[in-house]
């Protein structure tokens, strides 16, 4: 892994971003003014304590969810002030989603779960990309089962393939490896780390493993809405560190939790 | 577990409504058909005592209120006169009463339509037995002389009257047509209310002359009992004193006899709404089946929770019958208040068709309200037996599994169940079919319910191939929004079938009807085609007779051949009645051709008639043997000379001469005259002249062959609608099963919504793919139904064949209509739960358990 070079094109842009929840005094700030820039081509993943706002952050950066204030652009658009119709498209044909708990559609099999997004969008698959993340991901003879007969990594692996089979600019991953054990959870990281490597895919992943962690080019540190660290090339020792000494700083602090 | 339960109700309150809902529709259309009834009867029970005296004399009673036909004899007004000489009698009173009077009204409209009976008959100052004066009058004057009248004052107000007018009357006498002045208004009884009957109020004198030859007869006397003086004394008394063939009544057994009666005819239209209010909660126990299956599926966890921590399975199953109970009472609750309010309804939907009901009382009896909740909360906890049983079965464990699921039994089974009940409702036809302990109409109902029964069950193996088809044309049209609404209508079979089967029961009785009317509707135009030769038809619409001397007179137009009459009545024959149609003369030359089955009909002379091939096969009776027949001049005897085809034109039991008839007793008066015009008279001056004898009387229409085929196949719409429109009910309650069904998936589901959504499924996209999801589950149910009938339609066609329903036909066109809507009907159900699908916010949704 070498270090990516500062000259790289920005995939996803944060500027102040700001996302609070309820009204008055129940009000919440989950979000307090993040700013971010994620590279092209690069793996970055994002950490912090439970709430910290990393899930928020990338819910706003994947168009789930929409921020209080603050510019979000996207492959060169600003998305904070787009309505729905706008975001579907953006979600379905600038974005790939990984969700913790796989989320495949139980009535289809693994292929057609794969084309889903493309048959959505009314796409063509390129079967040639297509061939190439099947066999990427190792799925070459699954993909006629139905999600119920597949095991958690297999499950988790189609929805990854599913993210990046319509070459999105950028892929969210939402603690990818939340659900899985340790060697499911070792495959889907080679592949996402591999997609990064070969495909040039950019990445942003929200964990809180310090070996998950381990896999990316850069991690950012979140704590009460805000970045509070940043590392690159890390390991899980290091990742490790830093997060032991961010929870020591935010200790002292009243919101959180 | 009580607390459980409602809380679970309140939880979920949108459901509850949405499966008590098809509940209030069934309780409410049984609570409304009894309310409907009660009132009809009050309303009768009103006029009925409102117009019996105390002792009632009349001649010996045969045929009774349900009876066609106007019996012709009368009492000699000396009769009176000695009665009057009676010391225990107060007052004595003769009637002369002529029915199939009716008033044209102002606009050249008949007053009261089809149906209530318009009567003519002498002022009486004559009290009722209720103590109030059976007339009384409220403007005006006594009408005086054949040219002066007085009317009851809701026919004057409807016909737009007021006295010192002059009025159109249509009369069974001759002219037919009169007018007269109104004199003055009378009030009946107290209350007014006659059901939409007309009276219409002559002097003796007056109305001796025009319709009894001048004779001085009465058709009735009527005694008021002196003080102290029983009813049953007085009656004693004037029988005594009574010529042979004349009896004498009480007032309470007159009174109790026409309820008995009119409870009979009533107890019929209960019947007929209550067939369809069972429709209704046969549909409804479908939806609440599927509801509760549902809501037990969705809370499985839930349910194994409360197992896990040792609740007994007896318990977790009692908890869901609860629930269904509260559903149940809040249901019916709800259902006899809309019950009472559809009642209101159908009194002026009646009253709009002339049966006015005016002032009588809308009773909610305790009997009403008893048997709505029985109905109402029985349907529903027998409706959720099974699912709570299988609530009960789920197991403690899988309180700890993330995909908790409720036990459910095998397709196979189900099929196998299903066809076993199909096997079982053709055994229940065949027997019905066959008239086994006279039970044959419910024995066929029955046979057909479990038939559909079983079909619904089988419908989730049945039903795959379809919405594979259906799938097939979604793909080409939507392509994948297409595809994944095919594979949610195929996710959950039993879910599908249940809701597709409530739309199913509705539209297999709608397609049943329609071929039965169909059938109906090719089978009189065959009959007529075969066997009216005469080219012009004189009839009234309303089917009430009317005056022979239209007759006489288009007889004597230049431009007519022969104007032949065609007379209906009744007789009793071994206690039942039996249907009597009269031929004048010239009619089986000219007029009309019937196709006998044996003997000849010229046959048809002296005592000799004709019969029925069904009644004669019913009875073992042939050419040659004898029948009593009851009619008003006494028991007659007649020899069969013939046997008829019933399918013909003439369908009724017995045919017979006109002079037959009147020498049975019965008035003289026409339901048709066959014209046959001269040979070279053009068509359109013999219709002319026609129409200038029919002038002023909008009732007694002239139409020729095709124009006469359209009036009964009218009628036969028109009764048809008001099936469809009854049947639209369970329509209604299928729908709303589509609904709930989709709104309770899309609960269920929302997780799945949710990602959908987040992978770029547009809000579009998304109503689209429920709306889809809704259309095939709608067009199965309406592809199955319209299957089901069509088999049903054949099926009772052939039943009915005998009956006059001799041609078996299908209306393609329209049970393809049918199918078509329910594309419409599936769009609709699917309205509200898409729009609340796509309201979805999508991190909500995905974030979901």
């Amino acid at each position: 892994m070498e270090a990516t070079e500062p000259t790289t094109s920005v995939a996803a842009q944060v500027v102040g971003l700001h996302k609070e929840y309820g009204v008055g005094g129940a009000r919440v700030a989950a979000l307090d003014g993040v700013s971010l820039d994620i590279r092209a081509g690069e793996f970055t993943a994002v950490m912090g304590p439970s709430g910290s706002g990393k899930s928020t952050l990338i819910h706003c950066m994947a168009a789930l969810d929409s921020p209080t204030s603050g510019q979000i652009v996207l492959g060169g658009v600003d998305i904070s002030h787009l309505g729905d119709k706008e975001l579907t498209r953006l979600r379905r044909d600038k974005v790939g989603f990984v969700f913790q708990a796989y989320n495949l559609v139980p009535t289809l099999n693994a292929r057609e779960n794969i084309e889903l997004p493309l048959a959505i969008a009314g796409r063509h698959v390129d079967t040639a990309w297509f061939d190439v993340v099947i066999g990427a991901v190792g799925l070459q003879d699954r993909l006629k089962h139905r999600p119920h007969e597949l095991s958690g990594g297999q499950q988790q692996r189609v929805a990854c393939a599913r993210a990046l089979v319509s070459r999105p600019e950028i892929v969210f991953a939402d603690e990818p490896t939340g659900n899985l054990d340790s060697r499911a959870s070792h495959e889907v990281l080679e592949f996402l780390r591999m997609s990064v490597d070969r495909f040039h895919q950019t990445i942003v992943m929200v964990t809180h493993d310090p070996m998950a962690a381990a896999y990316t080019d850069r991690v950012v540190f979140l704590a009460d809405g805000k970045v509070v660290d940043e590392l690159c090339d890390p390991t899980a020792a290091a990742v490790l560190e830093r997060m032991q000494r961010a929870s020591r700083g935010s200790a002292g602090r009243t919101s959180g939790g | 577990m009580w607390r459980i339960s409602l809380r679970n109700l309140l939880a979920r309150k949108l459901r509850l409504a949405m499966s008590a809902f098809a509940i209030v529709l069934g309780v409410a259309f049984v609570a409304g058909s009894f309310v409907f009834t009660d009132s009809l009867g009050s309303a009768f029970d009103g006029i009925v005592k409102g117009t019996t005296a105390d002792v009632e004399v009349s001649p010996q009673r045969v045929v009774d209120v349900q009876s066609v036909g106007t019996d012709a004899r009368t009492l000699p007004a000396s009769l009176m006169q000695h009665l009057r000489a009676l010391p225990d009698a107060d007052q004595v009173a003769g009637t002369a009463e002529v029915p199939g009077v009716f008033v044209i009204g102002a606009n050249g409209k008949l007053v009261g339509g089809n149906g209530p009976p318009g009567l003519a008959f002498n002022y009486t100052r004559m009290s009722a037995i209720t103590g109030v004066r059976i007339l009384t009058l409220t403007a005006g004057r006594l009408p005086v002389g054949v040219d002066q009248i007085a009317l009851d004052e809701d026919t004057a107000r409807k016909a737009g009257y007021s006295v010192g007018d002059v009025v159109t009357l249509a009369t069974p006498g001759d002219p037919p047509v009169r007018k007269a002045r109104l004199t003055g208004l009378v009030r009946f009884g107290s209350s007014g209310g006659l059901v939409g009957a007309t009276l219409t109020i002559f002097d003796l004198r007056a109305i001796r002359q025009l319709f009894f030859d001048g004779r001085p007869v009465f058709s009735g006397i009527s005694l008021r009992a002196a003080d102290g003086v029983s009813q049953a004394q007085l009656r004693d008394e004037v029988q005594r004193m009574l010529p042979p063939g004349v009896q004498a009544q009480t007032g309470d057994k007159v009174a109790h006899d026409t309820q008995q009666s009119i409870a009979r005819v009533l107890g019929f239209i209960n019947t007929f709404l209550l067939v369809f209010a069972g429709v209704a909660m046969v549909v409804g126990t479908f939806l609440i089946i599927n509801t509760f299956s549902i809501l037990v599926a969705q809370r499985s966890r839930e349910l194994a929770l409360l197992r896990a921590m040792g609740a007994s399975k007896r318990q977790v199953n009692t908890s869901v019958l609860l629930e269904a109970f509260v559903v149940g009472v809040l249901g019916s609750t709800a259902g006899v208040a809309l019950g009472y309010l559809l009642a209101i309804g159908l009194k002026s939907l009646f009253g709009a068709i002339g049966l006015d009901l005016g002032g009588a009382g809308m009773p909610l009896q305790g009997r009403t309200v008893v048997v709505s909740y029985v109905v109402g909360v029985t349907v529903t906890v027998a409706a959720a037996y099974l699912p709570a049983r299988r609530a009960g079965s789920v197991s403690p464990v899988e309180a700890m599994r993330d995909d908790a699921s409720v036990p459910e039994s095998s397709l196979r089974r189900r099929m196998w169940t299903g066809a076993s009940m199909v096997g079982a409702g053709v055994v229940l036809m065949a027997m019905g079919r066959a008239g086994v302990a006279g039970q044959g109409l419910a024995l066929t109902g029955l046979g057909m319910l479990v038939i559909l029964v079983g079909v619904s069950l089988a419908s989730t193996v049945l039903g795959r191939p379809v919405l594979r088809v259906l799938g097939l044309v979604f793909h080409r049209a939507f392509g994948t929004v297409g595809d994944l609404a095919t594979q949610n209508s195929l996710r959950n079979p039993r879910r599908t079938a249940a809701t597709a089967s409530a739309l199913m029961v509705g539209l297999a009785l709608v397609a049943l009807m329609s071929i039965l009317g169909q059938s109906a509707k090719v089978s009189t135009a065959r009959a007529i085609d075969g066997s009216l030769t005469a080219g012009l038809v004189v009839s009234n619409a309303t089917q009430q007779p009317f005056s022979p001397a239209y007759a006489e007179r288009i007889r004597r137009l230049d431009g007519v051949e022969s104007a032949a009459v065609i007379r209906v009545a009744s007789g009793r024959v071994d206690g039942g009645l039996v249907a009597v149609t009269a031929v004048g003369p010239g009619v089986l030359d000219d007029a009309l051709h019937i196709p006998m089955g044996a003997g000849l009909t010229t046959a048809l002379h002296g005592q000799s008639i004709l019969m029925n091939n069904t009644v004669a096969a019913d009875r073992g009776l042939g050419v040659g043997d004898h029948l009593a027949i009851g009619f008003p001049n006494g028991t007659r005897t007649y020899v069969v000379g013939g046997v008829f085809d019933s399918n013909g034109a003439i369908r009724s039991d017995l045919l017979m001469t006109t002079d037959q008839l009147e020498a049975a007793g019965f008035v003289p008066q026409d339901s048709m005259v066959l014209v046959t015009a001269s040979p070279g008279a053009s068509e359109s001056r013999v219709r002319a002249e026609i129409d200038g004898v029919l002038k002023d009387n909008p009732t007694v229409t002239l139409k020729n062959q095709q124009e006469f085929l359209d009036e009964q196949k009218a009628q036969i719409d028109q009764l048809l609608y008001i099936v469809y429109a009854l049947l639209g009910l369970a329509v209604v309650i299928a729908v709303l099963g589509i609904t709930n069904t989709l709104a309770l998936s899309v609960i269920e589901r929302t997780h799945e919504v949710g990602l959908l959504r987040a992978i770029g499924l547009g809000r579009r996209q998304l109503r689209r793919m429920i709306r889809l999801e809704s259309i095939a589950i709608s067009v199965l149910g309406a592809l199955l139904g319209v299957a089901m009938g069509v088999a049903f339609g054949i099926v009772l066609q052939r039943a009915v064949s005998d009956q006059g329903v001799d041609v078996l036909s299908i209306p393609w066109l329209r049970l393809a209509v049918f199918v078509a809507l329910s594309v419409v009907v599936g769009s609709l159900a699917a309205v509200l739960p898409a729009r609340r699908a796509a309201r979805l916010n999508v991190l909500d949704a995905i974030t979901t358990e």
